[in-house]
């Protein structure tokens, strides 16, 4: 990673932040995301995300620190600990060997992971963030639901059928349109040039009959031919229609 | 002819007001004591008229059931549209087939609704003391109409 080219872009996007929090808003304090809550299987692992918004520039004093409260239980019990670029798993608590750090503070990201879950780690885990000197502000907190099998979201399998199948069907329709489209235009040109040709067949009879008098009289025929059939299909169908029309 | 026309906008207006009784009512599957639809779970109390109900499982053969079911009553709402439509602009002796086709889609929507509710149903119904109720089988109903009124849509023709 290039140290000099990715702040380059947060650059002028973070100073019209600055200038517009700095002069409207003069107390900004840091605010810490995560997620709401999050669902894990026994046995699998699961990422407690944990970001974060600060007026100041990200400092090297930067500490992050994860507290866990059992679901049910009153007591939050500090679980793990980032400061001075080193991070420190509490030695108490049932988490000890089962959190990894995955964070980068460079990039405001305080993440950790838990692994080998069961049911015993339902509860609530709050991330606090100090950012000296902007180190007052809320925690936040992501609850951490253990299931056997993660069931599935309400409203994903509904909206996913029907956003399927209404865009299959407009991409039908659409579909169809466009052939029908492409297939009328075609057509047209067809018969354009057909009724083109038919116009100029005894200018051009006159010119070189020698050369394209068997020719054109054999598309000229076909047209004639199609024309015909085509009348009396006409006249079949509006008969047909006629006769199921009195009927009804 | 005119009566031939309003037979089938009836006949449409009541698939539709089928499928929305059988989407909203709550007795697809009713016990004593109870009473399930697609959205909800509700328990009556005997001693009076207190209900209790609790959203549905996020099981996804019910949403799915649930997904086909709107999905039925959009491309109904959809068809007596076009049909509307196509009764002004259609040339005469034209054939109303795309209101006939989506009238279909409707109904093999509904089709697959009660098919899954019906094959699926043990897997979030946990009273073992139940009957399915009437707004299952007014899906059942809503099926046969649908189709056949999408076939009377593909076979007519427009007279003027």
């Amino acid at each position: 990673m290039a140290p000099g080219d990715s702040p380059a872009t947060p650059i002028p996007v973070l100073t019209v932040l600055l200038f517009f929090f700095l002069v409207l808003f003069p107390a900004q304090a840091i605010v810490v995301y995560t997620d709401r809550e999050v669902h894990g299987e026994v046995g699998s692992k699961v990422t407690l995300h944990c970001s974060f918004w600060s007026s100041e520039w990200v400092s090297e004093d930067i500490s992050f620190t994860w507290r866990y409260q059992p679901e049910g239980g009153r007591d939050a019990i500090s679980i793990f600990h980032y400061t001075k670029g080193q991070p420190y798993i509490d030695e108490v608590g049932t988490f000890k060997e089962r959190i990894q750090w995955v964070g980068d503070p460079q990039w405001k990201d305080g993440s950790i992971v838990i692994h080998n879950l069961d049911y015993s780690d339902n509860g609530t885990f709050t991330c606090d963030v100090k950012n000296p000197p902007d180190i007052v502000g809320k925690t936040s907190q992501v609850t951490l639901y253990v299931f056997d099998k993660v069931p599935t979201r309400y409203g994903v399998v509904l909206g996913a059928v029907i956003g399927g199948v209404l865009g299959l069907v407009l991409l039908l329709v659409l579909l169809f349109y466009l052939i029908r489209y492409c297939w009328l235009r075609r057509q047209a040109a067809l018969q354009r040039r057909l009724s083109a040709m038919e116009k100029g067949k005894p200018h051009k009879a006159a010119k070189d009959s020698s050369k394209r008098g068997r020719q054109t009289p054999v598309l000229y025929a076909m047209l004639d031919h199609t024309r015909s059939t085509k009348a009396v299909s006409e006249k079949k169908s509006k008969g047909l229609g006629e006769s199921r029309k009195d009927k009804k | 002819m005119l009566l031939l026309l309003l037979g089938i906008i009836v006949l449409h207006v009541a698939v539709l007001v089928l499928l929305f009784i059988s989407t909203i009512v709550s007795q697809w599957i009713v016990g004593p004591g109870h009473a399930t639809d697609l959205w909800q779970n509700c328990t009556i109390q005997s001693s009076g008229n207190v209900q209790h109900c609790f959203s549905s499982s996020t099981n996804e053969w019910l949403q799915s059931v649930q997904a086909t079911m709107i999905l039925a009553i959009i491309f109904s709402v959809i068809s007596l549209f076009l049909f509307f439509c196509q009764l002004f602009t259609l040339t005469k002796g034209g054939r109303f087939y795309i209101t006939g086709i989506f009238q279909i889609l409707s109904g093999l929507c509904v089709m697959s609704a009660a098919s899954i509710y019906t094959v699926r149903h043990t897997e979030w119904q946990h009273n073992t003391d139940y009957g399915f109720g009437f707004a299952y089988i007014l899906a059942w109903v809503a099926l046969p109409l649908a189709l056949t009124s999408g076939v009377i849509y593909v076979i007519l023709r427009k007279r003027e």
